[in-house]
């Protein structure tokens, strides 16, 4: 079984660590490019959602290196990510593609399918083992926050933001290569260490929350680098998503308690949207109050056209801006976004969000 | 001076330092070559300058702005949405909205007490821009100049499916065809533009008066009347209103120079006679297959642009961190 999976974001790092510690023979497909792209808007129907495109890109791509096996998550809910497998396993089947797709359901929904394909997937391995790599893997999904999160501190505020940027990326392919957790842990001491000193403007920069749908905000490529954009516009840049806190959510049912701030933030979504909407609708909505709480500058939401959940929660974001005076900005992405709109918008957003917390401190 | 090279047209105004515009602005047709059209305004206004002027700054905005600030070096590169606001706010001091409708794109910009509260461009369609206008007037063999004052004329304007160009047009022929007269087809085109502005770009914004209307689409006195019709109060076209970027880029340079107490970084009317090289290439390192412009002046590379991975623009970047800061 030579087993595959579709890009978002560094997830590859953590269900490398995870598939290969189960014994399993993994093949990565190319990091999602404009051949990926071409490929999956080629065989996607016209309205699906950009992330579906990037899956099937991803796919074939990986088809071409010898994979036989897809492991793909689904979903519930009023979204469509929880049809995203089915139909995507219809749509390689039409192509003539032999490819198995095991798709696992979220655990609190039924954790006996699971299980089972789990035990497909495994064949004989005690579960003593899964356990191991899960925690394994787990490890370097933190490592992968880590170290991210610090590049999102420090990006507007040091005076080579190049420099950081590298650091950045020898750090997470140290993180993917590393074979023990010590290993690991190393690698994040060395980046921390090695990036906090770093010479550093002493402005404070502007504070800019970003929130929506996940794949749009944890893939670069999805979302046209719109944290490295900010940051060397001079923007300190909070996700409201990070990947470890999404895998224990969805992958582990939430088994773990980690301190997060978004989960709680979910409870903020009222008065402005009561009800689940799909997606990350409601965190959405309430990450974005969370933030407008904590005094941030501006808030910006990112999702793929034609995202039902997304659409809703922005139909509340014009009481949610006059209730905390905070500027709110979001963007619809797909394959045919154009970088110059993008950019323009950004950077007239940052000069507005610039004048409106000088005029604020003005009040005060 | 600021500089707004559009994809229409570019165009080079001079302010003097109480912020009065100096000499006539100049208004050139980009046509596809942003390095020459650059070149050619700034040779025409070195012509129009006299000894005793001096360009204590530059500011460039509009979609080529990274590629002009390189070119003539300015001081300071500012989005189009920032400059207009600027502009808006020097000519009328209280201003609520303003509508800006140019070649290719269309934007409004919400300001309260003076500062931009609210924003947005059209993304994804450019009808009703000052392409499609002039498209149609010359399908109707009118002067784009006539255009706006034809629909003034009207005494029934049509009404005109305005969602998309596309369909625009094949109403307009439709309408034609069963006879109608042509300035109530004009202005049914007007008003149907200023429809689709309103609940597109406009949509949820909270238009109060005044509200400004700038761009070169402005001259338009149809789409005025129409916006006029539709929002029912009284819109004001500035007195520049075809070069309103250009003039808040030359004011944010003159702030910045002021704020800043510094010399300038423009390169003089040199540029001008200099060969500017823009060649692009495909990397090939990676799928992404990114398409990188670089911009050379004789052998000396100037700036490089396009690369998702930041491999070429990285290498000049870096090399400018770790130079020391010039005094």
């Amino acid at each position: 079984m030579k087993i595959t999976y579709p890009h978002m974001g560094h997830l590859y790092i953590v269900i490398r660590a995870l598939l290969t510690n189960l014994g399993l023979d993994v093949v990565l497909p190319p990091a999602t490019s404009r051949r990926t792209v071409e490929l999956g808007v080629r065989h996607s129907p016209e309205f699906a959602c950009f992330p579906f495109k990037l899956n099937m890109g991803n796919y074939l791509e990986a088809k071409e290196m010898g994979a036989d096996t897809i492991l793909m998550a689904g979903g519930v809910g009023p979204c469509r990510f929880g049809y995203y497998a089915q139909v995507q396993q219809q749509i390689l089947k039409d192509l003539g593609i032999e490819m198995e797709m095991v798709v696992l359901e979220p655990p609190d929904v039924s954790f006996r399918e699971v299980k089972d394909k789990i035990r497909y997937l495994i064949g004989d391995l005690s579960w003593w083992q899964v356990i191991k790599a899960t925690r394994f893997a787990w490890c370097k999904a933190r490592a992968i926050d880590t170290v991210e999160e610090k590049l999102l501190y420090l990006r507007p505020r040091v005076i080579e933001p190049h420099k950081l940027e590298r650091y950045f990326r020898e750090a997470l392919q140290e993180i993917d290569t590393a074979d023990n957790r010590r290993a690991v842990q190393q690698v994040v001491r060395s980046f921390l260490k090695k990036s906090e000193m770093m010479p550093q403007h002493s402005r404070e920069p502007l504070r800019v929350g970003l929130v929506g749908e996940i794949f749009t905000v944890l893939e670069p490529f999805a979302n046209y680098d719109l944290e490295k954009r900010l940051g060397l516009l001079g923007v300190d840049v909070t996700r409201s998503i990070w990947l470890s806190a999404w895998i224990n959510e969805h992958l582990l049912g939430g088994l773990l308690r980690i301190r997060h701030e978004c989960v709680h933030d979910k409870r903020l979504a009222a008065p402005y949207l009561n009800s689940f909407v799909g997606g990350h609708g409601k965190e959405t909505v309430g990450c974005t109050v969370g933030f407008a709480q904590r005094d941030y500058d501006g808030v910006i939401q990112l999702a793929p056209l034609t995202c039902m959940p997304e659409i809703v929660a922005h139909s509340v974001f014009p009481a949610i801006s006059k209730d905390y005076e905070i500027p709110l900005l979001t963007f619809y992405l797909d394959e045919l976004s154009g970088e110059a709109g993008i950019q323009t918008r950004l950077e007239a957003f940052i000069d507005l969000i610039a004048a409106y917390s000088r005029n604020k401190e003005g009040v005060l | 001076m600021g500089i707004d090279v559009g994809s229409v047209s570019t165009n080079l105004v001079l302010i003097d330092p109480e912020g009065e515009l100096y000499l006539s602005p100049l208004y050139l047709r980009t046509q596809g070559q942003p390095i020459a059209v650059v070149q050619q305004g700034l040779a025409l206004m070195e012509e129009r300058l006299s000894s005793e002027d001096r360009i204590c700054g530059a500011g460039t905005t509009g979609s080529a702005r990274s590629l002009a600030g390189v070119l003539v070096g300015a001081d300071i590169v500012k989005n189009e949405i920032t400059s207009h606001a600027v502009a808006a706010l020097r000519e009328v001091p209280g201003v609520r909205t303003v509508i800006e409708i140019g070649g290719q794109d269309s934007k409004i910009i919400i300001l309260r007490n003076g500062i931009v509260v609210d924003f947005a461009m059209n993304t994804v369609c450019a009808a009703g821009t000052g392409s499609f206008l002039d498209q149609q007037a010359n399908r109707l063999n009118l002067s784009i100049e006539d255009f706006g004052d034809i629909a003034l004329d009207a005494k029934n304007p049509v009404r005109i499916a305005g969602r998309c160009t596309v369909f625009a047009e094949s109403d307009m022929v439709h309408k034609q065809q069963m006879g109608y007269a042509l300035s109530d087809i004009v202005a049914g085109l007007c008003e149907a533009l200023v429809r689709n502005y309103l609940n597109n770009i406009g949509k949820g914004m909270d238009i109060n008066p005044p509200v400004i209307f700038q761009g070169g689409v402005a001259a338009n006195a149809g789409i005025c009347a129409a916006f006029q019709e539709a929002l029912q109060t009284e819109i004001i076209i500035p007195r520049h209103f075809d070069v309103m970027g250009a003039f808040g880029a030359a004011l944010l340079a003159r702030d910045h120079i002021v704020e800043q107490d510094g010399k300038t970084k423009f390169r003089g009317f040199g540029v001008t006679s200099l060969e500017f090289q823009n060649t692009s290439f495909i990397c090939q390192k990676c799928p992404n297959a990114c398409e990188i412009i670089e911009i050379k002046q004789e052998k000396d590379i100037l700036a490089r642009w396009g690369d998702r991975c930041g491999r070429w623009t990285v290498v000049e970047a870096e090399a400018k961190d770790s130079q020391p800061v010039k005094a």
